[in-house]
């Protein structure tokens, strides 16, 4: 090996837990880190800040009148406004529905992919064409297909099964267009749940089913004493990340139904709010709410998950 | 599994051979699921109008045609929106490899106060609404000239790309043996030099499966290019395909046959990158979920 060119590398004799080089690598690491700080400093904390802020003003933007702080009248309006509580329980209704209906289904598509058999890896990859589309194109993709004179859905429920005696409007009669939305975001991520939960039935030991067997257990008990409960902690991680997409669900609901009163959700009607109307300060403060909203989430399920634990 | 045993379950009984029927019955339940839509939207965009638009529904076009592509490749917006959109991602994932790669290095392997904070707070990010600093972005993009220009979506898109790009690329760069970077250090290589040339180097498969997923995310984003841009000019394929079905008129109201054209010319590049790189992503995705 050459010799140190570099003098500074000759410090390199003294030992490397030596204070001033110690030193010296913790100023490098901030210095390495000091773009990405700032990107995170500028584009997402000092914004939250400035959200919470703005929330108690009546900021409008294009009026050239300067904003001032009204107090807590924005969330004042806010409990009695009914778009926003009707947004509110929308969201959270879709939230628990989506959710619960995606962790059932990709449990199921998990399990069956787990398996072995042939194509299995080619099943894995069609599973993520859903994940790969984006959702305003999947929206319109659903659209086209609930269309109530030519969509396929209606054929095949009309013409082809008999189920139905007459064609469906999915995506204009208030009674089912609830359901027609969640579907799509059930197509759009249960394959993504699926792989989620197949990662955490892989870290389970195969010698536990084996020892079971042997003892006796059938299929159910293996389900619900080893593979349940090993995958509770990869369940968790799915929930949670599930639960703050579908309360910030966006897309979807703007491509199917618009600016439809019926049918917003707490980001669609911030986003009205704050870019239509310009109302930057009553928009805050719905996306303020947005944010307790999932941070209650989040602790009911730490919650839960601890007190199952103990 | 070897072969013998695996040979062995071959020789099945009746009940099992239909079990093993039913289970491919699910297989197959599963994969229409999945794919069925976007079979559909493809099927849709070769159909002449007067076969798309026809009761009872064809399943398969009678005289298939390349009209609606014809049309939505000849559209000057859509054009402009294609290039705007791969303008928008690539720089996306350009920044966010150049900026996270150097945070990842420091993360990875440097000891130092803060450093657990900082993974928090960039942990704490995916998980962040973007609705909830829209109002605050709107203001300060408002506040820097920046509304209605690509740049303010390059910008912005760094708060769902960067965060992600760290968190997967610190845990590739943990990965790298640390006997190669001390051999370096002993040939007299500063930080800066072990960084390019040993580290980064190494990191390559790192960056092309975060670059995918941030290049992905970018490519399908619609809450920021809706809120941020408003002229035909500015638009990438999310908004325009979005804006094209509401504004445009005819004979029927929306044009069903080149917005499925519209979807499958977007959607495409995104499936076989995708399929190509299915590998890396599953192993992207899982990294960046499962650690959290």
């Amino acid at each position: 090996m050459s010799m140190p060119a570099n003098p500074a590398a000759t410090s390199a004799a003294a030992p490397p837990d030596h204070p001033s080089l110690d030193a010296r690598r913790q100023r490098r690491a901030w210095l390495f880190l000091l773009p990405t700080l700032a990107v995170v400093a500028f584009i997402a904390l000092y914004p939250l800040a400035q959200t919470f802020y703005l929330s108690f003003t009546n900021a409008r933007l294009g009026t050239g009148e300067p904003a001032s702080i009204i107090g807590a009248q924005n969330y004042v309006d806010l409990v009695q406004d009914s778009y926003f509580l009707d947004a509110v329980l929308l969201t959270v209704l879709f939230t628990v529905v989506t959710v619960l209906g995606e962790l059932a289904l990709g449990l199921g598509v998990a399990l069956v992919v787990n398996s072995r058999f042939k194509g299995r890896s080619a099943v894995r990859a069609a599973m993520l064409i859903p994940w790969a589309i984006p959702t305003v194109i999947s929206a319109q993709m659903w659209k086209w297909m609930y269309n109530d004179v030519y969509g396929v859905f209606n054929d095949l429920l009309v013409n082809q099964l008999g189920v139905l005696d007459r064609n469906v409007a999915f995506v204009a009669d208030p009674a089912v267009s609830f359901w027609a939305v969640a579907l799509i975001d059930v197509w759009k991520t249960t394959p993504f749940m699926a792989l989620l939960l197949l990662a955490g039935l892989q870290l389970i030991p195969h010698d536990l089913y084996e020892a079971a067997r042997v003892d006796g257990a059938t299929a159910l008990q293996q389900f619900t004493r080893i593979t349940l409960p090993l995958l509770r902690p990869s369940m968790l991680v799915a929930l949670i990340f599930r639960t703050l997409d579908a309360l910030r669900v966006f897309d979807v609901f703007f491509v199917m139904f618009g600016n439809r009163p019926d049918m917003q959700t707490m980001a669609t009607y911030a986003q009205q709010t704050l870019v239509s109307v310009s109302n930057i300060g009553y928009g805050s403060a719905i996306s303020v709410a947005l944010f307790l909203i999932i941070a209650v989430f989040i602790m009911i399920y730490l919650a839960v998950f601890r007190a199952e634990e103990a | 599994m070897s072969g013998a045993p695996r040979r062995a379950a071959r020789r099945r009984s009746p009940g099992q051979g239909a079990l093993r029927a039913l289970f491919y019955v699910l297989v197959a339940a599963v994969l229409v699921f999945t794919v069925f839509p976007f079979v559909w939207a493809f099927v849709s965009s070769i159909k002449p109008d007067d076969e798309l638009f026809t009761t009872p529904v064809r399943y398969w076009p009678g005289r298939a045609t390349l009209d609606n592509y014809r049309l939505v490749l000849a559209n000057g917006e859509f054009q402009t929106a294609l290039l705007n959109s791969v303008i928008v991602a690539v720089s996306v994932t350009a920044v966010s490899l150049a900026v996270g790669s150097l945070a990842a290095y420091a993360l990875g392997r440097f000891r130092f106060r803060g450093r657990s904070l900082v993974l928090y707070v960039v942990l704490g990010m995916t998980i962040f609404p973007q609705i909830a600093v829209l109002g605050a972005l709107f203001e300060m993009i408002n506040f820097f000239k920046l509304y209605n220009q690509l740049t303010a979506l390059i910008l912005t898109y760094l708060i769902f790309t960067l965060p992600f790009t760290v968190w997967v690329l610190t845990g590739f760069m943990k990965a790298i043996p640390r006997e190669i970077e001390e051999a370096a250090y002993v040939d007299g290589a500063t930080h800066w030099q072990v960084f390019t040339r040993v580290m980064l180097p190494l990191a390559v498969p790192g960056m092309a499966t975060t670059g995918i997923l941030a290049f992905i995310a970018a490519w399908n984003e619609f809450l920021f290019a809706l809120s941020f841009t408003q002229t035909p000019d500015k638009r990438t394929v999310t908004y325009a395909i979005q804006a094209f079905s509401t504004t445009s008129s005819g004979l029927y109201e929306i044009p069903w046959g080149q917005t499925m054209a519209a979807s499958i010319v977007v959607t495409v590049p995104l499936v076989v990158l995708t399929l190509v790189f299915q590998r890396r992503i599953l192993a992207g995705l899982t990294a960046g979920a499962v650690k959290g």
